[in-house]
Order: structure tokens, then sequence, then C-alpha cells
């Protein structure tokens, strides 16, 4: 992919991907990225229970207490906001082996293509470093094909009871 | 006076059975005062006790779901009042411990224990009923009306230091605890054992770390 060639990402893409991995809860806070595109029209979804949350450490424990009852749920954060929770993450996700599934807004991504390492912002460059030093699986979602491997990544993150993390590089588009 | 063992006492009295979710002192009293697999153990990060307790409530909502916080940790995560007034999970009682001071970490005063009025902040986040005692005989009194109500209940419960119960790390990081549970409940929820478990082989960490 080249600069300014960008491939769509919508969040109908996503939405259809949780349905499919049967993830009844998405525990959220709004990050600009995925707002428009996913958080609003999952707000209206009748088939997703939407639980907003003040702070994303709630997220982490409230997807964990959810796990424990076999409940399937995505957590929906900004990158910012990931930062602010790697002690709930390091010991809740990585070190209690939970299936923790977030979906990860990179809030001032550079809209051209460029992989993250790149960015000229601090708060993204190092988010894989970080996954990659916790052990977290990672990958980067970038435009409905990406998308299409959610469903499966989290059947797999639930069936091995392991946490994955999806970094979403732009903006989801409406449909 | 209410010392909080004693009030753990009264509460094990009349909740016997059910799903508990706890943190530091008061966990590591209650696993001694009421042993039993469906005490959740492992919250992982200080402040995250409502928060676990709410994704079981959310999670089994027939099974009723008591978490005993800390003020120290409840003042770490005040926003859950505000997550737990909206989702209004009507299974859970929410305790908080109020000690005044962060006991396991050194008896140092938490920031504004004189002010402090937390069934204040989660009335006004909208949990349904919220009670503050500091009377034994008063939380005798009442105990069992209000594991009888609909949720989300808050009490604050202003103690005092009771018996030196033993502060079993080891327990509240260990994988075997978080199978214990996870075993436990799924034979209560489903009938049957969980599916799916962590690696059993998986390493217990943090077992001396203090504040999480």
């Amino acid at each position: 992919m080249t600069a300014n060639t960008l491939a769509t990402l919508k969040g109908s893409s996503i939405i259809s991907a949780l349905n499919d991995a049967s993830v009844q809860t998405v525990v959220a806070l709004p990050d600009i990225v995925t707002c428009a595109g996913l958080l609003w029209p999952l707000s209206k979804d009748p088939d997703i229970r939407l639980i907003p949350v003040c702070k994303e450490d709630e997220g982490i424990s409230i997807c964990a207490g959810l796990s424990y009852c076999n409940q399937r749920s995505v957590l929906l954060i900004q990158h910012t906001g990931f930062l602010d929770s790697l002690n709930a993450i390091r010991a809740i996700a990585v070190e209690y082996q939970l299936p923790i599934v977030m979906l990860v807004g990179l809030q001032g991504m550079e809209p051209d293509g460029r992989d993250p390492s790149e960015s000229d912002h601090l708060g993204i460059r190092i988010m894989q470093p970080i996954c990659e030093a916790m052990k977290l699986t990672t990958y980067l979602m970038n435009n409905d094909a990406s998308a299409e491997m959610l469903s499966s990544e989290i059947e797999k993150a639930y069936e091995i009871s392991q946490p994955v993390v999806f970094l979403i590089t732009q903006h989801l588009s409406d449909d | 006076m209410l010392a909080r063992d004693e009030a753990l006492k009264v509460l094990a009295a009349h909740y016997t059975d059910g799903i508990t979710v706890g943190v530091y002192q008061s966990i590591f009293d209650w696993m001694q005062i009421r042993p039993h697999p469906l005490n959740y153990l492992c919250t992982g990060a200080m402040g995250q006790a409502a928060s676990h307790g709410l994704g079981i409530a959310i999670g089994a909502p027939n099974e009723k779901v008591v978490v005993l916080d800390g003020d120290g940790s409840l003042l770490m995560n005040l926003g859950c009042l505000f997550t737990i007034g909206h989702a209004v999970p009507e299974n859970l009682v929410h305790f908080v411990i109020h000690n005044r001071t962060y006991e396991v970490n050194g008896e140092f005063p938490i920031l504004g224990s004189k002010v402090l009025q937390f069934e204040e902040i989660a009335r006004i986040a909208g949990y349904r009923h919220t009670f503050v005692f500091s009377e034994i005989v008063e939380f005798k009194l009442m105990i069992k009306h209000i594991l009888e109500l609909v949720g989300p209940v808050f009490v604050n419960l202003h103690v005092e230091p009771g018996e030196s119960y033993r502060r079993d790390y080891v327990a509240i990081h260990s994988s075997e605890s978080r199978a214990n549970f996870r075993s436990a409940l799924h034979a209560r929820l489903f009938g049957h054992q969980p599916e799916n478990e962590p690696s059993k082989t998986s390493p217990d960490y943090s077992a001396n770390e203090f504040h999480q």
C-alpha cells in the first residue's frame, strides 16, 4: 500500500466480525478513530450490549468478569487509554491468561498508510514494542480484509484463553 | 464501633454460598471467615474489584454478587460507581470497607478520610440503595434486608481493625485460585466444568507485591 492510497476500513465490517464471533458485549470509552464508524452504530445495535466505562482499566476487569461467565466481550478504546491501563493489562490479561480482546484506535496516526512504527507520534510508535514486550498477540487493522480475520482471532483468543490486541490505524468510515 | 472482621462475620452468616469479589485485607479476612470456591480473589490491579464484580454480575444475572472493596482501592477507581450506576446490575451489592488507611501498604492514611461520603457519590451515580454503618448493632439489624434488595446496592462500612488475619498473597494471585473459582462458577451456572482453561502450567505472579 502506498501513501494516499489507503483502503477502506468500515465499522460495519468490524460489527459483522463481532457478530460472527458471537461477541455479546462491547465495553467502550469513546475514541475519535472509532467513534463515528463503530461506537455510535454499536450503541444502536440491539444485538450488542454496550457498557460505557469511565476509564479503560475498568473495561479490562469487566471483560475479565464476563469471561469467567463464558460471555464474549470486546474492549474498544484509544491507544492512550491502553497505555494508561498497562498495569491492569499486565496482570489481568497477560499474567492471568484471560481472553481480553482489545480494539485500540491509534489516535493521531498519520493518514498516509505508513506503519505505526514510523509515526511522528511517540505514543503511537511505542505501541507495538510495548505489546511485543508484554507478549501480547497484536494485529494491525487497516482495511476490510484485515477486519475479516477479527472473527477467527477472537475465536482463538477464547479457545486458548489469551489476550489479543487489534490496532486500528485509520478512522473508520461509515457505510 | 464496627470491627472489620465482626462485620464480615455478620455478612457471612447471611451470605453463605454466593459469589464474593474482594481486595486486600478484607479478602484476606473473608477467605478465613468464609472460605468458599466462589470467592473471587484475583482482581489483579488495585481499584478493580467492583469492575470485576460488575462483569460477573452482568454475566451471571441470576447470581448475587457481593464486592468487598477498600476505601483506598475505590478512590483509585471512583468512576466505576458511575459505570455501575449506568449498568444497573440488580444482583450487585457493593461494600466498601472504610478504614481510612492503606492498611496493607503500611497504614498510611487515605486522602479525604474526614470528608469522604462514598455512599453519597454512589447515590448520585445511580445506585438504587445506599447505606452507611459505623455500629455493629445497626448493621446486624439491616444486613438481611440489604441482601434482599434489588441492586445495585452500596454499603459504606466505617470500620476499625479487628483480629489480625493472615495475608495470603499467594492465594490472591494464584492460578489455582482462579481455576477453583472458574470451576465453581461453571458448576453453579452451567452444571459442568469449564471447557477452556488457562494453562495449568502458567507461573503465579507477584506473590509478594503490595501495591499491585
